[in-house]
């Protein structure tokens, strides 16, 4: 933790008119959003919505064609205040701890201190007993857990989730939502999209409703739940197929 | 027939009586094209992954250059170095014409482009799948090439291999910088070369059999280490 406290919080993290588009179609048109330290937002919308596009717009992984984004304080220096779980996690061809320990390797923290770490962090996750195990031989649910430790490691401000939970089955989705909690309580802002109404549910502070690369609907969960005043998200609450 | 069949059972004799002659020019061949695979090891793979991490101008020409000069012909290459390395060429002081060295030197141009080629297309494909990834680790392009040659050690493994079998069977580059002297340079192939051709067809022929078996318990050995490895690592 003594990381994260030492730096001072770059949130929010504003978007403004950002629009992305490849091969001559419009994936994100005139996006703005402010993501603020504290609630747990989930991006919220169909297949095809450009929600992935608009994680990757936030954590720098893709460069809008349009529009300003930028840390409400810039942090000079140092590491990256950002962190980012994919659907389909990259393990390294190394130990789990290993891979805990990359991120730490590449900011130039000494050996003892990175292993210290990585394993506080598996401990975190549940995985410290498969530390010296190679990585790419674990299930998908315990290799995103090694993602999450992974990410978790980097003590981000915010940390990014691309549909951590759409290729593993229910008990590791559990494990890996708890660890979602858990890092939020711990002092993380959640950003995550998913398309699982009920995970969104469980999960989320506030809702971003993305429909055809526009937000259409930001709102607080519980507001949002009880009745959206957008038409396309109140047809997608009421599961019908996007139009 | 009958002849063949002789030098057959002679060669196998030579073998198994550990033939003192024979087995030194086992072990220069051995030496050379270990050596040419090490040095062509260090300098091809920084240019494989170079060419599959970074985009600039000329790339595509310089991916296809290595393709192509996959298939360079030994004696080209062996003229080149010649020239190279010859009393009046730029090189010439070192004074490496017609030693081992030289042979090294040859048969490390012959392999750097096909390590270079094949270790390219390895990176590449394991790039498309690590780059987010490593991005958003903060890994520069730069600092992922040593990560990314380390996670597909064994696929080059393979392309290492490829070297080392070209390395060892090519005959025309040693030929001309090694000169095929005895006892100094002369190596398994260009001494089946010289021995076919004076007729001397015991030697040739228990040298070629013993050069198969290297090339083949080499292979046998290294795709044993590197199916029992990426069997343990995934």
């Amino acid at each position: 933790m003594s990381a994260m406290h030492a730096r001072p919080s770059p949130l929010p993290l504003r978007l403004d008119g950002v629009s992305f588009a490849a091969g001559g179609v419009s994936i994100l048109e005139r996006v703005t959003l402010s993501l603020g330290a504290g609630p747990r937002t989930v991006i919220l919308g169909p297949n095809g919505a450009g929600k992935s596009v608009l994680l990757r717009v936030c954590h720098g992984l893709l460069r809008p064609t349009q529009g300003k984004i930028a840390w409400a304080h810039e942090v000079r220096g140092g590491p990256r205040p950002d962190a980012m779980v994919f659907q389909r996690p990259v393990m390294l061809r190394r130990s789990v701890r290993a891979n805990v320990e990359y991120g730490l390797k590449l900011q130039g923290l000494a050996r003892g201190e990175r292993r210290r770490i990585a394993l506080a962090r598996l401990e975190a996750v549940g995985l410290a007993h498969l530390a010296d195990r190679p990585a790419r031989r674990l299930s998908g649910g315990e290799q995103q857990r090694v993602a999450l430790a992974r990410a978790w490691a980097l003590e981000p401000a915010i940390l990014f989730l691309d549909e951590p939970t759409a290729s593993l089955d229910p008990a590791a989705t559990r494990m890996v939502e708890a660890i979602v909690l858990a890092m939020h309580g711990a002092g993380t802002k959640i950003v995550m999209t998913t398309h699982d109404l009920g995970q969104a549910r469980r999960l989320a502070d506030e809702i971003v409703f993305v429909h055809r690369g526009r937000i259409v609907e930001h709102a607080p969960a519980a507001k949002f739940f009880a009745g959206p005043s957008a038409p396309e998200a109140a047809a997608f609450i009421r599961g019908e197929l996007p139009v | 027939m009958q002849d063949s069949g002789n030098a057959l059972s002679t060669a196998l004799a030579l073998i198994a009586g550990a033939d003192p002659d024979l087995w030194r020019i086992v072990a220069l061949s051995l030496l050379v094209s270990l050596s040419a695979v090490v040095l062509a090891t260090l300098i091809a793979l920084p240019i494989g992954a170079a060419l599959a991490l970074f985009a600039f101008p000329g790339r595509g020409a310089l991916v296809t250059l290595f393709n192509g000069l996959m298939g360079l012909p030994p004696v080209v290459v062996g003229l080149v170095v010649y020239l190279l390395l010859s009393r009046a060429g730029p090189l010439g002081d070192w004074g490496l014409l017609f030693t081992p060295a030289a042979m090294v030197i040859a048969q490390t141009v012959l392999i750097v482009p096909i390590i270079a080629a094949l270790a390219r297309q390895t990176i590449e494909d394991a790039w498309r799948e690590y780059a987010e990834q490593m991005r958003s680790l903060g890994a520069t392009p730069g600092r992922s090439i040593p990560t990314l040659i380390w996670d597909t050690r064994f696929s080059l493994a393979t392309a290492v291999l490829a070297g080392l079998g070209r390395a060892s069977a090519e005959v025309g580059a040693v030929m001309i910088v090694g000169g095929n002297i005895d006892g100094l340079t002369r190596v398994m192939t260009t001494a089946i070369a010289l021995e076919t051709s004076k007729g001397n067809l015991p030697l040739a022929l228990g040298l070629g059999i013993v050069l198969i078996v290297l090339i083949v318990l080499i292979n046998a050995l290294a795709h044993g280490v590197k199916a029992v490895a990426e069997a343990r690592h995934g």
